[in-house]
């Protein structure tokens, strides 16, 4: 099941927010080495997990199983802030832009999590104008991204990091479905109910 | 509508004052034929203000209620990112339901798209438009415009952010990531000879970088760089 919630309603659901924070410590410190900071309680998070994004959540029995995390690039971002060495032509600054950051999968995932969040990116991105996701994300993940047929265009590399931009189109949504085994109806259906629980938190907890 | 609405963002961007941007709103209601069109920013510091084409008696009302506590679509957009329809909002207190009434009173309308925009440094601005129809005709609307609906919402905030920097003027240019590392080390309080040691170049070198990041910045001097580097969102500390 996929989840779509805001940072200030993560804490609703407990299990969901520690397997994810620590699956992303998992990911991006002891994986790939990446110099980010993990807590006492082994979770890996940073100043723009304060800005209340919105991260995509793909559960399994109610643990994280894969998850990404956006916010409009009209406010702050990790890319503009942070690698502009990455974006020889500067700031990306868009209300059709959405920075995607912190893509990560659980232990033992592979591409049908991959597809399925991409699949949800895509789904959001159709729904609310977006035109492009940007991102920035290791070298390494560039082969993930090319398994689930979402390889970004490069716009800088520097260091084995980069970053990307990804368009969508919806024809892309019939071999997502096909790798994730998840339909468009199914991302509708759980967005919505989503939605409905924003800010309550009582309905649709997993 | 597509040319109208063209003309209409070419205007917006000529936009001088909030008079101008008042005059906006109205303009695009027409352009929309929607009854009514409101912008609302609240600035980093708190501030608010606005402009549209709400009744003033019912503006009033509001602030006095103190409204801006009890409105789901305050409630549902604030901090959040995504454009959303009114019918998709928590309608289902009493206190909710009383203040929809109200407003239908009003003549703000039974139906509503909003969208919420984040800017740099805190600031949040929401943008709407509000109408009296049917569901099935709101809902067409809705999704006919809600590209172009974006595009506005953030040409309105666009103007308003230029209106709160007017006093810095000045054209606004990106600093490069060592000008970038410089006035953040510098802002954390390193001396000269502490950020030039921490980046490796020599003070000279470091010179270089504090003299273009102040001239981009419009800055008189190197504390003056510093702090509008922070206001203007180059560096976070």
């Amino acid at each position: 099941m996929l989840h779509f919630i805001y940072a200030c309603d993560l804490h609703y659901y407990p299990l969901l927010q520690s397997t994810m924070f620590q699956d992303r410590a998992r990911q991006f410190k002891d994986r790939l080495g990446w110099n980010v900071d993990v807590d006492a309680k082994g979770w890996e998070r940073d100043q723009y997990d304060d800005l209340n994004p919105l991260y995509v959540i793909l559960s399994s029995d109610g643990r994280h199983a894969g998850s990404m995390r956006l916010l409009p690039t009209t406010g702050p971002t990790m890319v503009n802030d942070y690698f502009h060495r990455l974006l020889p032509d500067g700031p990306l600054h868009s209300a059709h832009i959405w920075e995607c950051t912190r893509f990560c999968l659980a232990p033992g995932q592979g591409t049908a999590a991959a597809s399925a969040l991409q699949l949800a990116g895509g789904y959001l991105m159709k729904r609310f104008g977006v035109d492009h996701l940007v991102g920035v994300f290791d070298k390494l993940m560039t082969r993930i991204y090319r398994g689930i047929g979402a390889s970004p265009q490069i716009l800088g590399n520097s260091e084995g990091i980069c970053a990307g931009l990804w368009g969508f189109d919806a024809s892309q949504f019939e071999e997502l479905s096909v790798r994730s085994g998840i339909t468009e109806a199914d991302v509708k259906r759980w967005f919505s109910a989503s939605l409905a629980a924003m800010g309550k938190g009582n309905a649709a907890r997993p | 509508m597509a040319k109208q609405l063209e003309t209409f963002l070419e205007r917006l961007d000529q936009a001088n004052n909030q008079a101008d941007l008042q005059a906006s709103a109205e303009d695009l209601r027409t352009i929309l034929k929607v009854d009514h069109v409101v912008y609302h920013w609240v600035s980093t510091t708190g501030e608010q203000y606005g402009c549209g084409t709400y009744a003033p008696d019912w503006v009033q009302r509001y602030i006095e209620k103190d409204y801006i506590r009890t409105d789901p679509v305050v409630l549902g957009c604030y901090q959040r990112f995504h454009p959303v329809d009114w019918k998709r909002l928590d309608w289902s207190t009493k206190s909710a339901r009383d203040f929809r009434r109200e407003a239908i009173e009003y003549g703000v309308g039974n139906q509503g798209f909003s969208i919420p925009i984040r800017g740099p440094k805190g600031q949040f601005a929401l943008f709407t438009v509000s109408h009296n129809c049917e569901d099935a005709v709101w809902a067409k609307f809705a999704e006919d415009h809600h590209r172009d609906l974006i595009l506005i919402a953030h040409g309105f905030n666009q103007k308003a952010l230029e209106f709160e920097g007017a006093a810095q003027s000045g054209p606004k240019q990106s600093l490069s990531p060592r000008e970038t590392d410089a006035m953040t080390l510098l802002a954390v309080g390193y001396s000269r000879a502490q950020v030039a040691q921490s980046l490796a170049i020599s003070e000279h070198t470091l010179r270089v970088y504090i003299e273009s990041a102040r001239f981009k910045l419009g800055a008189m001097n190197t504390t003056h760089a510093v702090a509008r580097a922070m206001s203007q969102g180059h560096i976070v500390v």
